[in-house]
């Protein structure tokens, strides 16, 4: 790993995504105690009064997100941090600032699940529920980090995600890779880019909070800089009041879904390992795909033609670079750590050619590279 | 604004008038008056309508935000004094009011209104305590009499009621008062003492909702309930020379607690100033 020694520093990954969100700008946490996130709640406790940010600890995790929404729309770049049980506390708030389209990062560190499920233990099984999990039709921005300096970056990113598109962004994160340590440097500043909530410059009379513009999202005032308008979780036109005309209606729902798609392109980040010559591909995301990354390497030494694709952006899905990915390839394994949750998406999107192989697991451990190995070899025959 | 301007003009300022009238308020309903008097407060304490912040919840009354020319934001069912948490906390300099029902805020938000309660946030909460819930079609809340009949309650409630003045007392709010829709004035005085007072406020209002509440309980017209509400008041002042058997059956109004805990954001920003090195 390219380390600079003077400034490599060995963190957590939940310390990491502290030190990201920091380094984003993110001025606001409300959160409420749960495993294995909690040491992103506790930095955060320990880092912003010493900012002039501000940390609560709420009394739930609905209130924790509704804070954050309040906050977000009082102009602070806000977040939490939260796993299964408290996720799904908050998912009802979550519809709200997507139908509000209000900036906020969430960070969830997995665990198992269904219920209090396994608090210490790894797991993938809130993928579907990072994209569907409130009630009603939206999409959502979802990022997937596998590296303690992936962390960093991608809470980053979700942070300028969030300001530029007014909409909650979602960084899974999991049990493993909350509690692991790697060298990493912290970012100068600069280094990445941080984007700033852009700003109205028109005077308030016109001013319209939910205006569709032609790259459908608008900048965004907030409470106090002298615009005064209306925010509700009820279907709203552009000025933010109540509707139920069907014309106004439709053109909500759709800038919701249009103002990610019509960006899918600038959104989706994918990598990809040894694809050129493949046959056979290894799907996975999140701390999976450092096993996976390790077994292509393992099978390549045994002369088999795989490569490993790893998504940092899990939704929107990348339909169309995956379809492009996948051209020559006969097999694709979908290794998760859940019961098969992204494995749908890759049937959805892959070439008729090529056949599909679910690999999972849901016993708290890790995916290991050689059961992923194992596979490989088996797919090869 | 200034007194000589007529009423209609005074709330007329502060109304989106043209945007979202007619109201969903039911005739007779008592949200009306308490938006006048939470208007007529505000008016009378000089705020800068760019610095004030109307947060609600879910609910008749909860619907009040988008007729006020303020910041107005109208949450989730239960979460008004959560988000508006997050609102105040950001921004200490916004007033911060919220408008809330009783079962808003005593049932789904009941969670939210203690700890609120308890850090002693600077927040306005106008709890509009019709003693059912109106919107979704006459059931039991939390503040419904027991034996009183709701759509939930068919055979009468069996629950009891909750006390939310004594209920925010305990919790730690330093300022809790209570007020009706019939005794306006005393309403509006209540409101912008709260509104002044550094810490967190509740205005428990006693309303009609004669729809639900009256007709299930044939308890009349909203006139015959306003009577009922003139009826049942007693002033706290008045009622320190009152015997027991003239307080039966009725209900204290007037500031009932005030107390002088320190406010939540102040608490933080000693804080964030200790941590800077800087003495308060």
């Amino acid at each position: 790993m390219n380390t600079n020694r003077s400034k490599a520093r060995l963190l957590q990954g939940n310390e990491a995504c502290l030190q990201g969100a920091l380094y984003a700008g993110a001025q606001f946490f409300a959160g409420y105690p749960i495993t294995p996130s909690t040491e992103i709640a506790e930095g955060m406790a320990r880092e912003l009064p010493k900012r002039g940010g501000r940390f609560i600890q709420m009394e739930d995790e609905i209130g924790s997100i509704a804070a954050v929404i309040g906050a977000s729309n009082a102009g602070l770049k806000s977040m939490t941090a939260t796993s299964g049980p408290g996720f799904s506390l908050m998912q009802e708030n979550i519809g709200y600032a997507y139908m509000t389209e209000t900036p906020c990062v969430i960070i969830n560190v997995q665990r198992g699940g269904p219920s209090t499920g396994l608090p210490t233990k790894i797991s993938q099984s809130d993928t579907m529920q990072a994209r569907w999990g409130t009630h009603g039709d939206y999409t959502s921005i979802t990022l997937a980090p596998s590296t303690v300096r992936g962390c960093f970056e991608e809470v980053v990113h979700a942070f300028n995600l969030a300001e530029k598109f007014r909409t909650p962004v979602v960084v899974l994160g999991d049990e493993v890779l909350g509690h692991m340590r790697e060298m990493m440097n912290i970012p100068e500043e600069g280094e990445l880019e941080v984007s700033p909530r852009p700003k109205p410059d028109v005077p308030p009379e016109w001013y319209k909070h939910f205006e569709i513009t032609p790259s459908l999202v608008g900048p965004m005032a907030s409470f106090g800089q002298g615009y005064r308008y209306n925010i509700s979780g009820l279907t709203h036109d552009e000025e933010g009041f109540p509707t139920a005309k069907p014309a106004q209606i439709t053109a909500k729902l759709e800038k919701l879904r249009r103002k990610i798609d019509r960006y899918a392109d600038e959104i989706i980040r994918i990598r990809t390992e040894m694809m050129d010559d493949a046959h056979i591909a290894v799907f996975s995301y999140g701390t999976v795909a450092r096993s996976a990354m390790q077994a292509v390497k393992f099978a390549r030494a045994r002369r088999i033609k795989v490569g490993a694709i790893q998504p940092l952006t899990i939704w929107p899905f990348p339909d169309a670079q995956l379809r492009e990915m996948l051209s020559g390839v006969r097999k694709v394994i979908v290794a998760e750590l859940n019961m098969g949750q992204l494995v749908n998406e890759v049937r959805r999107v892959a070439p008729r050619h090529t056949e599909v192989v679910a690999l999972n697991r849901y016993d708290g451990e890790m995916m290991t590279p050689q059961q992923i190995l194992d596979r490989i070899r088996e797919v090869v025959k | 604004m200034t007194t000589k301007m007529k009423t209609s003009d005074t709330v007329h300022h502060y109304l989106r008038p043209k945007k979202k009238f007619p109201n969903v308020w039911c005739a007779g309903c008592g949200n009306g008056i308490i938006m006048g008097a939470l208007i007529r407060a505000i008016d009378s304490l000089n705020l800068d309508k760019n610095g004030v912040v109307v947060v609600s919840g879910i609910g008749c009354s909860s619907r009040m935000p988008v007729y006020l020319d303020f910041n107005t934001l109208h949450t989730t069912h239960g979460r008004a004094l959560a988000f508006a948490t997050g609102v105040k906390f950001a921004k200490p300099r916004l007033k911060v009011i919220v408008i809330t029902g009783d079962g808003d805020c005593l049932a789904i938000g009941g969670n939210h209104f203690i700890h609120a309660c308890r850090r002693n946030i600077d927040i306005t909460t106008i709890l509009v305590d019709n003693k059912i819930y109106g919107m979704t079609g006459g059931q039991f809340a939390p503040t419904t009499p027991s034996g009183a009949i709701a759509t939930t309650a068919p055979h009468g409630n069996y629950e009891k009621q909750f006390d939310p003045v004594r209920l925010a007392i305990g919790a730690g709010a330093s300022y809790v008062a209570r007020g009706t829709v019939y005794h306006v004035q005393q309403l509006e005085k209540l409101i912008a003492g709260g509104i002044e007072k550094k810490g967190f406020a509740l205005i428990d209002t006693i309303a009609n909702c004669q729809t639900y509440y009256g007709r299930l309980n044939r308890e009349g017209d909203a006139v015959a309930m306003l009577q009922w509400i003139k009826k049942h008041a007693i002033n706290v002042r008045a009622a320190g020379n009152m015997d027991a058997e003239k307080l039966k059956d009725k209900f204290l109004t007037g500031v009932i607690h005030e107390s002088d805990t320190t406010e939540f954001c102040d608490e933080y920003q000693m804080l964030v100033d200790r941590l800077a090195g800087k003495e308060a």
